[in-house]
């Protein structure tokens, strides 16, 4: 599906002036973020500041009501985009891991591939037992999601949506939902990627993973971007006093 | 169980239009599968009510004895004589009328169910709208409205062939079934959290495939046991279709206590055994019903 004009130099998740509102509540009021091949991003920020919305927004989840959001050159606000094949480049995972809990987790990573994209089934199960292993869950294939602890059914989770190769990654604050000890292997998981050079956009509160894998940080509130910059600098040199508030709240 | 104690020919004849048909409408957004209070009702009947039951209708019998010479001995070596008749020729076509039934029912109920949570809107209303419209009509009415309306015969290619009067009854009864299956389809598919058609949609599903691979199969087992509690609802209800003139167990039960002479003490055991006959056939799949209920709940 890639777009003729899109080559990976430029942006490969491109969001401009992107306006939204539930009914009255403008939950996005002007948001604009780039995102380069291999780049990690995270979004912080209060609840209700939008963050969520964002990124639901970036694989068409919900819609925009203004401005443009390009994926590899790919206009998602456009009435004729082919919300499935923009899906197919975009991964995402979700706060509650939303597994299909009628299937075994090598069932729920072979899926999609399988039904959607058509592929073999024999070269898909190879790459499933990879991607199981890699988020160090091997042992666990014939498992339902009822029987895995939480941190578990997200990395299948992770595992489902890698098996479709895509080109970026959206996680919605994904350890949200989790047991403080299961956390940190979930954040595992997500490091192995960033450091295997996935593209990937991250809704989180967990600021000392954000500083450690993010290549930038974006502080959102009320609907804007507030402040923005490279973890090395962000956390000690934030000006915005929103930003410094936040900080001091959760740090 | 107060109620037992009442003629068991009027209570067999309108056990099911007392049921959930009749209640008044509600509305339901929340989409919960419908409650099973018939199934409960029925299967909560224990083996020593049971027995207080039959013993009701052993000592019936004493009271009415004294006006008259018939005695009631005479009266169950009749049932005895035609119970044959009426087994194999009634309660088979009420079964083979239930099988009917439920299978369009069902069919047509699970198309009516998705059509009401399709995302074409005209689809959606029209289908919600016929749904409500066939659950909360009276069964009877319904089947007044289908024989009257159906012709008795059809010509195709030529040849006519004759419409049975139990073959429209199949059509009217299947009305309602279908409604309410569509409700349970529409609960079951409402109830599955949106995060399953995100988590779908994320992975490029279409809605077709969303809705036949993800959604469907997690609330197949859901619809399972309000849609038994359905069928033995609609067993009991085949007996109003002899109020329409088809020969099932009822009508039957009518003719051999008139060839019986029409003895006040044939009533009871001729209809008595109607009502053990679709208990008989109720109570397991009642029991059965709410088995299942309790161990999907726990699995959920």
């Amino acid at each position: 599906m890639t777009n003729s004009d899109w080559t990976p130099d430029q942006p490969l998740v491109s969001i401009k002036d992107v306006h939204k509102s539930f009914g009255d509540l403008e939950v996005l009021k002007g948001v604009s973020l780039d995102v380069r091949q291999g780049e990690v991003i995270c979004i912080i920020g209060p609840s209700g500041s939008g963050k969520s919305t964002l990124i639901r927004c970036v694989n068409a989840l919900n819609t925009i009501d203004s401005g443009s959001i390009k994926v590899e050159g790919i206009e998602v606000n456009d009435p004729d985009l082919d919300k499935l094949e923009l899906r197919k480049n975009v991964g995402m995972v979700f706060q509650q891991y939303n597994l299909f809990p009628h299937k075994t987790a090598l069932e729920n990573v072979m899926m999609a591939p399988i039904k959607v994209l058509k592929q073999s089934a024999e070269e898909v199960e190879e790459r499933a037992h990879a991607l199981i292993k890699r988020v160090n869950l091997v042992g666990k294939e014939n498992s339902y999601p009822g029987e895995l602890s939480g941190g578990q059914q997200q990395r299948v989770a992770i595992a489902r949506s890698l098996a479709m190769n895509p080109d970026v990654m959206l996680f919605d604050e994904v350890t949200a939902a989790l047991d403080p000890e299961t956390v940190n292997e979930v954040l595992l998981a997500i490091k192995d990627l960033a450091q295997d050079g996935m593209t990937c956009i991250l809704v989180t509160h967990e600021m000392g993973f954000a500083r450690e894998v993010a290549d930038h940080i974006y502080f959102t509130d009320r609907g804007i971007i507030v402040e923005h910059g490279p973890p090395a600098t962000f956390f000690t040199e934030a000006t915005d006093p929103r930003t410094q508030e936040f900080l001091s709240q959760i740090l | 169980m107060t109620s037992v104690s009442k003629s068991g020919a009027a209570r067999n004849r309108f056990n099911a239009t007392n049921l959930a048909v009749l209640k008044p409408f509600k509305f339901n957004p929340a989409g919960q599968v419908q409650d099973l209070q018939f199934s409960h009702w029925l299967a909560e009947f224990s083996p020593r009510s049971l027995l207080i039951i039959a013993l009701l209708f052993l000592l019936w019998p004493g009271f009415a004895m004294a006006q008259s010479n018939y005695s009631f001995a005479q009266a169950l070596d009749a049932l005895w004589r035609w119970l044959p008749f009426i087994v194999t020729k009634g309660f088979l076509l009420n079964l083979i009328v239930s099988f009917l039934t439920m299978f369009i029912g069902t069919i047509a109920g699970v198309l009516l169910g998705l059509g009401q949570v399709s995302p074409l809107r005209p689809l959606a209303r029209l289908s919600w709208f016929i749904t409500q419209l066939f659950r909360n009509s009276p069964w009877l009415v319904l089947l007044f409205i289908v024989m009257l309306a159906l012709p008795f015969e059809i010509e195709i290619g030529g040849e006519v062939y004759p419409i049975p009067d139990w073959l429209k009854a199949v059509f009217g009864l299947a009305l309602p079934i279908m409604a309410n299956i569509s409700e349970i389809v529409r609960g079951a598919i409402v109830s599955v959290p949106t995060g399953q058609w995100e988590a779908a949609e994320s992975l490029a599903y279409s809605r077709q495939q969303t809705l036949w691979m993800v959604i469907l199969p997690q609330c197949f087992k859901r619809m399972i046991p309000p849609w038994m509690n359905w069928y033995a609802i609609l067993t009991m209800a085949t007996p109003l279709i002899s109020l329409l003139g088809v020969e099932e167990i009822i009508t039957l039960s009518r003719q051999a206590m008139e060839a019986e002479d029409n003895h006040p003490e044939l009533l009871v055991p001729f209809f008595g055994f109607a009502l053990i006959i679709f208990f008989a056939y109720c109570y397991p799949i009642a029991r059965l019903t709410i088995r299942l209920e309790k161990r999907f709940v726990v699995r959920q």
